[in-house]
Formats: C-alpha cells, sequence, structure tokens
C-alpha cells in the first residue's frame, strides 16, 4: 500500500513539474509574443500615467497630459473634444485605447525604436519619461466649420482632403462624444460614462472603427462616377456616347421597375449623353451601362478607386474597407448597385479617396493625417511625404469626368455648391434607405482645373429637402473657406 | 548516518513559528494592497488581520489540546495561502465591492467548522463508521442543485449552486469529502475481495467484472455531474480521486488504466455530444481565433486575458496594486492564478505553487505514517484531490489543458469551497497526528465497535497476503515519520 502511496505522490509531482513548466512558458519563455498580442491592453496602458505626448492641430494641442495631483502624475486631457474624438479616440485605464492614442501609442508614449537614445538618456538623467507629440494634417478653422455644419442631432460626416497631396484637411462626424469623460482617473465616473455614452445612438465605444472612416452607407448616385469611369474605359463607349434613358426600366420575370430620379428633368428626353445624365442624376443610362459592360467591369472599376482594399499606411486610423459586391448578381440588383443601391457600401473617405483621384488626374494619394512626430526638444522624429497609393484611371478619363463633373454643379442639381468666380466640380447623391429617408451625398472638388480640395459629405437618415440644404451649400461653405474666397 | 530517534515528537513550537511567518506573509501583502489604495494601516486593516491572526492561533491552541502531534507545516501553509487570497481579494475589489470581506467571514465561518470537526470527531477512524452514510451524503450534495426551489438555477452555464435566501452555495465541494470518505471506507473494508480474483493478461492482473462496480458507479457519478450538472472540472476531480484510492487500495496498475480507458471514453463522447464540453475544447485550442476570442459564451476572453496578464507579470510582476489583472473576467475566483502572476510575477507563483506541492505532499506523508487502511486511503485521495485540482486549474489558466470552471484551493473567492477545504485540512491534521503520535493502544471507548485496524500490530499481516504488490508488500506502519 505504502509503494502505491508514493507512486501518487510522483504522479502528483509529475502533474505540478507539468505546471512549472507552463507557467514559465506564459511568462517568461513566451511571454513576448502575448505582449505583442494585438488584442493585449496591457502594454498600451503600462504607461498609463506617463507624460505621453500632446496630439497637435494647427500649433495647439488637441490632447495632452497635464500634471495632476493624483496617483497617476499626468491626466490625459482633451482640449477640444467633441470635434476631434473621432480622430484622437481615447485614452482609457479600464476601456482600452482607440483612434491615434491607439495607433500612434508607439511615438505618444516615447517608446518606439526612433526614440530609443531619449530614452536611455532620460534613464541615466532620471528625467521623467516623456513621449514624443504627433503633429496633424487637420486645418483647426476648417475641422472646426465642418463639425459645425452638421447640426446637432444629425447623423453624418464630413471628409476634406488635398487631393494632390492626400493630406486631410478636416475630418469629423456626429454624433460624437467628450473622451475626457472616459478618460478620468476615477474608475467609477469612468464606467458610469463609458455606460451612458454607449447608450446613445450612433454611438459605439467598443467598435474599433466608426465615423468618416469606419461607416459603411450606401453611396447612392456618386457611384455613377465610378461607372462613368468604367463606361469610358471600356472603350464602347466615348464622350459623345448617346445612352437610353428610359423613364422607368424593367427586368424579364420580376415585377420590380427601377425608376429614373423624379425630381430633376430626367424625364425631359428618353436618350441621354453624359453630361445630361450626370447632370441630372438619371438612374437608368447608368443601369443600362452596368448591364452592357457587366458587373466584373464595374466591380474592377470600383477595386480600382479603392473599394476592398485599404487607405495605405499614412492613414494611422482603423478603417472598414468599401464594397461592390464580387458574387453573382442578377441583372435587377446589378442595376440597383451600379447607381449605389442595394448591396454597395462605401466609408465617407472612400467616396472623397475617389473623388480626389478624379480630382488628381486619375491618381490616388494616400490619405495622410500625420504632419510631423516631434521628440520633446522639437527635433523631427518622421516627416511623412505624399506617397502615391494607387491608379484609379487614365490622366484623359479622369479630365473627361473632372469637366462633366463641373457642369453638375454649373448646370446640373449640385448648383448649391457653386463659388462664385471658382470653377467647382461636384456630385450628389441620395441613397435610398427604404423608409422615406435617404443618404444625402455631395463629393466634388475646387478648383477644378487646378483641385486643392476635395469634399466629401454625407448626411444620414434625411428627407430629400433637408438632406439638400444640408450638402451641397454646406460644400460651398468649405470650398470658400479652404480657398479664402 | 545519524540514527533516527523514534519518539514522537508534537512539534508545536515550530508550527507557532511558521504560523507567525505565514500570518506575516498574509497581513504583509494585505497592508501592500492598502498602500497602493492609499488607505494602508487603517481600522479596517487591524480588524481584519487581528481576526485573522486570533482565528490562526485558536486553531493552533485547538491543535495543542486535542491533536498535539498534527503536522506542523500544514496548518502555516494554509494560513499563508489563505492569507494571499484575501489580499488578492481584497486587491480586485473595484469601488463598492465588498469580495475582500465576505471572504474573511467565510475563511473565519471554515476555520470554526475545521476546529470542530477536529474537536468533536478526534480521531479518524470514527469517520469509517459513517461509510455509507457518506455515500448517500454525497449522492444527496450532488443532486440537490438540480432540485427545482434549491437549485440557483445555471450559472455561467453550470447547475452546480443551490441558495437559501440571498446565499448560494457548491454542495459540490462538500461531496469531494464525503465521496472520499466513502471509498476509503468501502474500499479499505473490500479491497480484499476485490483483490482475490481476477485475470492475468500478460504481467497485469485484471479484476473480475463484478469487483468492477463501485469503479464504474463513479464512472457513472462523474459521468452525471457532467452531464447533468455541466462541470467538467468537478467530474474530473471526482473521478481522479476514485482512481487514486482503488489503485493505492490495490496497488494494481490495472485499475488505472481501466480507469484512464474509461474516462478518455467518456471525454470523448461528451466532446462529442455536449456542446459545453466541445466549446472549452474550443476555447482552449483555437484560443487566439478572432471567432473563438469574441464569442459571448465559452469564448476564450477569459484564458487570453490571464495569460496577457501573466505575460505581463513576467518574473518578477508588477507588484501588488501594480498590475490590471482586473482587465480578466472573475480575476478574484477562477483567475486568480492569473492575478498572481501578473501582480507577484513568475517568482511569486512559483512560491505559491511550492506551498500547495509541500501541502499535499505533508498529506501523502500523513498517508504512509497512520497505520489504518481507512487513514491511508482517506489521506492519499484527499492530498491528491488538492494536487489534481491544483493542476486542472493551473493548467487551465496557463492553457496546458482546457480551462473548467474549479477554483484554487484556499485563494480563489468563494465559501463552499474555503469550507470544504478547510475541512480536509482538519482531516488531514487528525490523519498526521495518528500517524506521528505514539502507537494508540488505549481501550476502546465504552459503546465503541472494535476496529481491526486500531490494534496495530496485527495489521500487516492481511496485506503480506495480496499478490502482485511487489516489494513493499507487507505494508510497513513502523515506518519511521519525523518531521
Amino acid at each position: 500500500m505504502n509503494q502505491a502511496i508514493r507512486n501518487s505522490w510522483i504522479a502528483a509531482i509529475a502533474m505540478f513539474v507539468l505546471i512549472f513548466g507552463a507557467l514559465s512558458y506564459v511568462q517568461v519563455v513566451g511571454a513576448d509574443e502575448l505582449e505583442a498580442n494585438a488584442w493585449n491592453k496591457r502594454t498600451l496602458l503600462q504607461n498609463y500615467c506617463n507624460d505621453r505626448g500632446a496630439i497637435i492641430v494647427g500649433g495647439t494641442p488637441v490632447a495632452e497630459s497635464v500634471a495632476a495631483a493624483e496617483s497617476c502624475k499626468f491626466q490625459r486631457t482633451y482640449t477640444q473634444p467633441e470635434p476631434y474624438a473621432g480622430i484622437t479616440g481615447y485614452f482609457s485605464r479600464s476601456f482600452g485605447v482607440t483612434g491615434l492614442e491607439k495607433t500612434m501609442n508607439k511615438e505618444l508614449a516615447g517608446s518606439s525604436d526612433q526614440q530609443f537614445l531619449d530614452r536611455v538618456g532620460q534613464l541615466f538623467l532620471g528625467n521623467q519619461p516623456k513621449g514624443a507629440s504627433v503633429e496633424l494634417t487637420l486645418d483647426p478653422k476648417i475641422q472646426k466649420l465642418a463639425f459645425d455644419l452638421i447640426p446637432d442631432g444629425q447623423r453624418g460626416s464630413i471628409v476634406v482632403t488635398n487631393p494632390k497631396t492626400g493630406a486631410i484637411i478636416a475630418m469629423v462626424s456626429k454624433p460624437s462624444y467628450d473622451p475626457n469623460l472616459i478618460a478620468t482617473q476615477d474608475p467609477v465616473a469612468e464606467a458610469a460614462n463609458f455606460a451612458e455614452l454607449n447608450k446613445v445612438p450612433g454611438i459605439n465605444l467598443n467598435q474599433n472603427v466608426s465615423g468618416p472612416t469606419g461607416a459603411l452607407l450606401a453611396p447612392g448616385s456618386v457611384f455613377k462616377l465610378i461607372d462613368t469611369a468604367a463606361a469610358l474605359n471600356s472603350g464602347k463607349y466615348n464622350k459623345d456616347s448617346i445612352l437610353p434613358n428610359p423613364a422607368e426600366m424593367s427586368f424579364p420575370g420580376i415585377e420590380y421597375k427601377l425608376p429614373n430620379y423624379a425630381g430633376g428633368n430626367c424625364y425631359t428626353r428618353d436618350k441621354a449623353t453624359f453630361a445630361f445624365a450626370l447632370q441630372q442624376s438619371c438612374n437608368t443610362p447608368f443601369a443600362s451601362i452596368a448591364l452592357d459592360l457587366g458587373q466584373k467591369a464595374i466591380a474592377d472599376q470600383a477595386e480600382k478607386f479603392g473599394f476592398g482594399q485599404d487607405f495605405g499606411d499614412q492613414l494611422k486610423l482603423d478603417s472598414a474597407p468599401s464594397f461592390f459586391p464580387v458574387e453573382k448578381l442578377d441583372d435587377a440588383s446589378l442595376a440597383q448597385s451600379s447607381i449605389g443601391q442595394r448591396d454597395v457600401r462605401a466609408t465617407p473617405l472612400q467616396i472623397n479617396e475617389m473623388t480626389a483621384a478624379i480630382a488628381n488626374g486619375g491618381v490616388q494619394m494616400q490619405p495622410n493625417l500625420i504632419k510631423a512626430v516631434r521628440s520633446p526638444d522639437l527635433r523631427p522624429i518622421s516627416e511623412p511625404k505624399p506617397q502615391v497609393l494607387r491608379t484609379s484611371t487614365t490622366p484623359d478619363i479622369a479630365r473627361q469626368i473632372n469637366e462633366w463633373m463641373v457642369s453638375v454643379v454649373s448646370d446640373g442639381i449640385g448648383r448649391g455648391a457653386a463659388v462664385p468666380g471658382v470653377k467647382v466640380a461636384g456630385k450628389t447623391g441620395t441613397a435610398e434607405l427604404g423608409n422615406g429617408l435617404n443618404n444625402s451625398w455631395f463629393t466634388g472638388f475646387a478648383p477644378a482645373n487646378d483641385p486643392q480640395v476635395a469634399v466629401t459629405i454625407v448626411m444620414e437618415g434625411v428627407d430629400i429637402t433637408t438632406g439638400a440644404k444640408l450638402t451641397s451649400p454646406n460644400a460651398k461653405k468649405i470650398f470658400e473657406a479652404v480657398l479664402n474666397k | 548516518m545519524t540514527p533516527i530517534d523514534p519518539t514522537p515528537r508534537p512539534r508545536r513550537n515550530v508550527e507557532l513559528v511558521l504560523l507567525v511567518l505565514a500570518l506575516a506573509v498574509g497581513i504583509g501583502a494585505n497592508a501592500l494592497v492598502g498602500v497602493d489604495r492609499q488607505k494602508a494601516f487603517d481600522t479596517d486593516f487591524w480588524f481584519q488581520s487581528s481576526l485573522l491572526a486570533a482565528a490562526a492561533l485558536a486553531f493552533h491552541i485547538v491543535l495543542r489540546i486535542r491533536a498535539k502531534y498534527a503536522d506542523p507545516v500544514i496548518l502555516p501553509l494554509v494560513v499563508a495561502l489563505n492569507g494571499l487570497g484575501l489580499a488578492m481579494i481584497h486587491r480586485l475589489d473595484r469601488v463598492g465591492e465588498d469580495t475582500g470581506n465576505n471572504q474573511l467571514r467565510w475563511t473565519l465561518v471554515a476555520m470554526a467548522v475545521s476546529i470542530a470537526v477536529i474537536w468533536f470527531v478526534k480521531d479518524h477512524r470514527v469517520l469509517r463508521r459513517f461509510t455509507y452514510i457518506s455515500l448517500a451524503i454525497s449522492a444527496v450534495l450532488l443532486i440537490l442543485p438540480l432540485v427545482p426551489g434549491i437549485s440557483a438555477g445555471e450559472i455561467l452555464g453550470a447547475r452546480v449552486w443551490i441558495k437559501f435566501g440571498s446565499m448560494t452555495f457548491q454542495p459540490g465541494e462538500i461531496a469531494k469529502i464525503t465521496l472520499a470518505i466513502f471509498f476509503a471506507g468501502y474500499l479499505s473494508s473490500n479491497r480484499d475481495l476485490i483483490l482475490l480474483a481476477g485475470r492475468k493478461v500478460g504481467p497485469i492482473q485484471f479484476p473480475r467484472f463484478k469487483d468492477m462496480g463501485p469503479m464504474l458507479a463513479a464512472w457513472l457519478v462523474s459521468i452525471g455531474v457532467l452531464i447533468f450538472q455541466r462541470d467538467l472540472g468537478s467530474s474530473i476531480l471526482f473521478f481522479g480521486l476514485f482512481l487514486v484510492m482503488i489503485y493505492v487500495a490495490t496497488s494494481r496498475i490495472s485499475w488505472v488504466i481501466i480507469g484512464v480507458g474509461l474516462i478518455a471514453a467518456g471525454g470523448f463522447v461528451a466532446s462529442k455530444v455536449f456542446s459545453h464540453v466541445a466549446l472549452r475544447i474550443d476555447g482552449w485550442i483555437n484560443a487566439f481565433t478572432d471567432e473563438v476570442y469574441g464569442r459571448e459564451f465559452g469564448g476564450s476572453l477569459q484564458i487570453v486575458e490571464g495569460l496577457f496578464g501573466m505575460a505581463n507579470g513576467g518574473l518578477v510582476g508588477t507588484g501588488l496594486g501594480q498590475g490590471r489583472p482586473n482587465l480578466v473576467p472573475f480575476a478574484n475566483s477562477d483567475m486568480i492564478i492569473a492575478s498572481f502572476g501578473e501582480e507577484l510575477g513568475l517568482i511569486g507563483l512559483f512560491a505559491i505553487v511550492l506551498m500547495y506541492l509541500l501541502l499535499f505532499t505533508r498529506g501523502f506523508r500523513a498517508a504512509l505514517g497512520t497505520r489504518d487502511a481507512f487513514g491511508k486511503l482517506l489521506a492519499t485521495g484527499l492530498s491528491f484531490a488538492i494536487a489534481l485540482q491544483c493542476f486542472v486549474v493551473i493548467g487551465g489558466v496557463t492553457r496546458l489543458i482546457p480551462l473548467t470552471g474549479l477554483t484554487t484551493p484556499f485563494l480563489a473567492a468563494g465559501g463552499s469551497s474555503l469550507l470544504a477545504n478547510w475541512i480536509i485540512v482538519g482531516l488531514l491534521l487528525m490523519i498526521s497526528h495518528t500517524a506521528r503520535g505514539p502507537v494508540d493502544t488505549t481501550p476502546l471507548a465504552p459503546g465503541e465497535q472494535p476496529d481491526p485496524q486500531k490494534v496495530v500490530p496485527a495489521m500487516p499481516s492481511k496485506p503480506a497476503a495480496v499478490p502482485g504488490t511487489g516489494r513493499n508488500s507487507p505494508d510497513a506502519p513502523t515506518e519511521a515519520v519525523k518531521l
């Protein structure tokens, strides 16, 4: 019996040897791999109480760490919380980190490779570790203007970029929130605020992507620019092509009929030029192009404009890829998808990038939010240069679409965006949500002959009149502000 | 070689010194937690510390009176573990939570019950008389959580809780003890029968089918727990407990082979048939895939967060109060090992695991030393259960094996577990008292049944007839027992 007891003890010891092995593996051997895991919040929170670098816009910090008299010596503070919340994200002890606070964490915390020597210096001089500051490309005036142009209580996004460099001038969305509420060091208030904010429709703080880079919306008629590029690219159509423009389109075997836009002048002709079809945003000419070219041609063109792709590595914000369906669609579905309804979804930033590519002769630049990263002694650590993201179409096609977009603003339904003395190119879109309300879009650029700025506005869940009021006229205000008119 | 001094020594003073050390560990940890929360050494702290110290000293004094030859290391080890658990649970309390004080209350209750067991039972051999009553109690305890009205329903996927008013209790924890008493009683009485017959296949002698009755009963209990209570951990624990006891009773490896075969078959079928078992296994193997990590129920978030915490702790840990163990769900109960790993590091966890190792080793030592088969079986079973429980919990947290819902003895928040484990400690102390004490030759108390095991010198003759037990049959009860 005693031998069996000894053997049982040996079995128990063997189990404990395994435990010792497993613990050593987790805590020492495999620890680095676990620390590097993307889900690991601890690594980010390690430097919670340090003097984190500021996020700077136009010379003023929008997020900074200020000295605090609490157990943490520094408190993360957002000086203009709501207009910048979508960019900065939040830095919370319990709920983790989002936005630039997350993606630029290494720099802000001072733990990037380029800051290694600084860290060694801090170690020897006994100084408080201090992170690098991140300077953004945003223009504070335009950011503020864009934020105020979306009425409170209205869901919507505005993206303003420079089509030649990809620099983001303004990027806002509503509803927004105050990140200070969840950056507080009071854990009770932090949890209560987090729960309270998540109750606001349109705010989901658990989600990594939202707003201009993450909201996937039906693009409506702005998608017709892609149909146009696909048509010209196919060689089957040219600038003088005459397109069929029936009042409605029917499909074999089903009752559904695709109608033309009732508000404009589409009904006046049953044949249309590209210029007329775009100016009046007629549906049937583009549906017939899509049916003629086939789903693949449209999907390929959409991909060239960035659908299903990412935005390159200069954006530094998490984003959702836009999509045009690749699985086989029947004719009715393809027709609807080709006018930006049904199965197509795009983020506001994607529509802006598509517009910028047209403005920039078919070349899409990487959207860029970071102007410079500076060490605490203001020495630049990195200054990203403009980089080409992809070629979306040929310069000729881009020039042709540019010309037609100018006529949309000068002679078509985008008149509200016109700025006196400046050639503005634009395209509107109204994607029906099925409940009588729409996503109302405007996307365009100016000046058309030398594009300095691309503006994309979307207002979600509005009726036709409100949509018309909140898109093109607001684009006009932004064009004027950026171009100083 | 120094000759071993055969005179039994109580060693209670050694225990007292170790106990002071153990209290210093637990209370010191609690003080550190308080320093971090900027309310060090407040009245709460002194109140809690003095209660724990008073209870430990009371236990010590009871041992001096009732079991003065008890193993002097067991009580300090358990007090240290319990103290560390209290400190960590207190540290993990968020604002407005009071799990720490609740755990302290349960600790005091558990210690009081354990003292009562030692005081009133006096000698573990008495328990042998309750063999079949223990079986009945085990059955009732295991069925209780399934009885409507008493059952607290399904909590986190398992039906192991009962409720009185606002209090909940896990009767399965106590069933662990009553089952061990039943197995020990049954096997010590019937081992000869089980051993006599059997067919030899190669070098291994297999038991007769009808002798496999208790084995099948234990297997059915385990499978029943798995199916009806959905508690994989307890199921493994019960079966492991039985397996080790039947092995010790018969010294036959064939039982272990049959047992492992049965549990493998049962486990395989369960993983195919029951979604909760399949989910556990999926969460273990595919812990780092998006789908499993994000799954709302039975996902791997808990285990992955625990691993992150332990990795963050590294070799030396962040220090008490300096880590973020609260990012792990159930940081103060199922995952308390991860919390310790994060804040005390690998070194701290090694110390804790070594304490468990010493604890169960002292239990096995008592099993070797005691002279009655019932005591040997009971001590081995209970000690092995502690070891197995630690293995299942820590193995689960470190992703060595699938995570189950067992508690870490003495550390994890939970009253039922504390109570059961303190009773186990009481039993081990009693057994070690007879193991280390002078041979009991006093006459039977009036009314007491004569116990064949109690007449010590007669004992070894019986196992001598045991076939196939190798060089160590006859049992060697005269082995010198020292500290």
